[in-house]
């Protein structure tokens, strides 16, 4: 019983067993187990790619009132194995004019930092990669590389629309990339501790209740960094074609394509462990921790409808309106409420249980007034630009 | 400690593999014809015309500026966000100086026009 309950753990156990029992050295047993771990979740961020990829395409579909792909298969579920069977038979044409080291290098960036990340994600007590003691800034230092990729793809290509979204790369990414921080920051503050799985262990409450300002800025910005719609001003094929991937055919586009929902997918487990509660469920982790990877799953799919749900929603940004929203709106959010964070960990309380509480209850209160302040601002600073009368001149023309 | 990082190292050279065997299974699938007409610059059927790469514009430097200034402050801020249980009022008040100091620098950039877009 115990074996099926604690499933993830108690296999990697046996197979310790297994190997010592064959005189395998020490150093090989963990060699050997670390390849396996590494196969399994390089396997689990590729079917990302099989999963999602249907599902953005039927939820887009149904948001915009049309049945989306279905053929293959029942309902199109197996389209994104057409397209991956496509995509590899696919002439690779590389442009006469490109660079052609930088034009081959940038798709080999874009995935390996994609994939690298989930080496730190939790997928339930010990059912993790390696949970370094820095985990967090190692997402932040691996997500980084992409936009370095993203620029040399952009730049590599020769290429008018490329060179467009190379220049966008440079303020859009590395402007979202800072309330990001300050997000990752406040978590931390209000944990101690900058492990993934430590931050699940020291979330009694799920931390989106706790500082809403802090969740709803991270998911704007991990959708900014993913390059998802409304805020994919890098692609925007309405404005220039696909932006950095014009250039790109045949597998090094599909390396692309895999890089963006591994990252896509990879987000939303970060998300689901940093605000979400992780693979916490109402105790349901300390019963049975098998399920606890499914817990994440689910938490994941649902912060990917999220996105999806924006996606069909929202019309896209404006760019110099996109850049002015991370400086002038997002930062000094971010910001108020990292010191907001600062301010009520160091409240004193006489019993340690209750702390989490407390702390969660004064930290909600204050995100509220800051988002009351904040939106009071925004209102004045629209009728100033605006003219006091936009929005009924908006509501007569809709009339 | 240190040999929590064989595992990423493991991980780093799987991921490395990865993308080179996609590519060369690929290379063994696809078709190569190239010709003059399939590998010139695609910008949606006109003749390109002019340099391609050009200098970035010096708006693009001042927000990259920015972002190292804040980039920076963060690497400072994560270990004191750790060890913020142990610190004592000292650090905590050279802490939010240390914020104030960057608040007071994002304010000065955007009263100075260099986050206005032009």
């Amino acid at each position: 019983m115990k074996f099926i309950l604690n499933f993830w753990v108690e296999l990697g156990n046996w197979l310790e067993g297994v190997l010592s029992g064959w005189g395998v050295p020490t150093w090989g047993v963990n060699l050997i187990i670390d390849i396996v771990v590494v196969l399994i979740l390089l396997i689990v961020g590729i079917m990302a790619v099989l999963i999602f990829t249907p599902m953005e395409r039927k939820v887009i579909a149904r948001m915009q009132d049309r049945p989306g792909p279905n053929r293959v298969w029942p309902y199109g579920v197996l389209i994104a194995l057409a397209d991956a069977i496509k995509m590899l038979t696919k002439e690779d044409i590389t442009p006469r004019k490109a660079d052609r080291a930088l034009h081959m290098l940038a798709p080999l960036l874009v995935t390996i930092p994609a994939l690298l990340v989930f080496a730190v994600l939790p997928f339930g007590f010990r059912v993790i990669g390696q949970d370094l003691n820095v985990g967090v800034l190692f997402i932040l230092a691996i997500s980084t590389i992409h936009v370095l990729a993203i620029l040399i793809a952009g730049w590599g290509s020769n290429n008018k629309f490329a060179l467009l979204s190379a220049f966008r790369v440079v303020n859009q990414l590395l402007a979202y990339e800072i309330p990001m921080v300050l997000c990752i920051l406040a978590v931390v503050l209000l944990t101690r501790t900058m492990s993934t799985q430590g931050i699940v262990e020291a979330q009694t409450i799920p931390f989106f209740l706790v500082m809403p300002i802090a969740g709803m800025i991270f998911l704007i910005c991990a959708m900014a960094e993913a390059n998802r719609s409304p805020v994919d001003l890098l692609e925007a094929d309405s404005e220039m074609v696909a932006g950095y991937m014009v250039e790109y055919s045949g597998m090094k586009f599909a390396m692309f394509f895999i890089a963006e929902y591994v990252n896509m997918f990879a987000i939303a487990i970060i998300i689901s462990t940093l605000f979400l509660g992780g693979y916490k469920f109402f105790g349901l982790e300390d019963v049975a921790p098998v399920l606890s990877p499914f817990i994440v799953f689910a938490k994941a799919v649902f912060v990917i409808f999220l996105m999806l749900w924006f996606r069909g929603t929202f019309p896209r940004m404006r760019f110099d309106q996109l850049v002015s929203f991370a400086w002038k709106f997002l930062v000094p959010l971010g910001l108020v409420n990292l010191m907001l964070a600062a301010l009520v960990v160091k409240i004193p309380a006489a019993n340690p249980s209750t702390v989490p509480w407390i702390q969660g209850a004064v930290m909600l209160a204050g995100n509220l007034i800051i988002i009351a302040v904040a939106f009071l601002i925004l209102n004045r600073t629209a009728r100033r630009v605006d003219g006091p009368s936009a929005l009924k001149r908006i509501v007569a023309t809709e009339r | 400690m240190l040999s929590d990082y064989n595992f990423i190292g493991v991980f780093v050279i799987v991921a490395i593999i990865f993308p080179f065997v996609a590519l060369g299974l690929a290379w063994l699938l696809r078709p190569k014809k190239p010709n003059p007409v399939k590998t010139d610059t695609y910008e949606c059927g006109l003749q390109t015309t002019g340099e391609t790469w050009v200098q970035f514009r010096a708006q693009y430097y001042i927000y990259a500026l920015v972002f190292v200034v804040f980039d920076i402050e963060a690497v400072f801020l994560f270990p004191w966000a750790v060890a913020y249980s142990k610190v004592g009022l000292y650090a905590w008040v050279e802490a939010f100086i240390f914020l104030a100091v960057l608040t007071v620098g994002l304010a000065y950039a955007w009263r100075k026009g260099a986050l206005r877009w032009q």
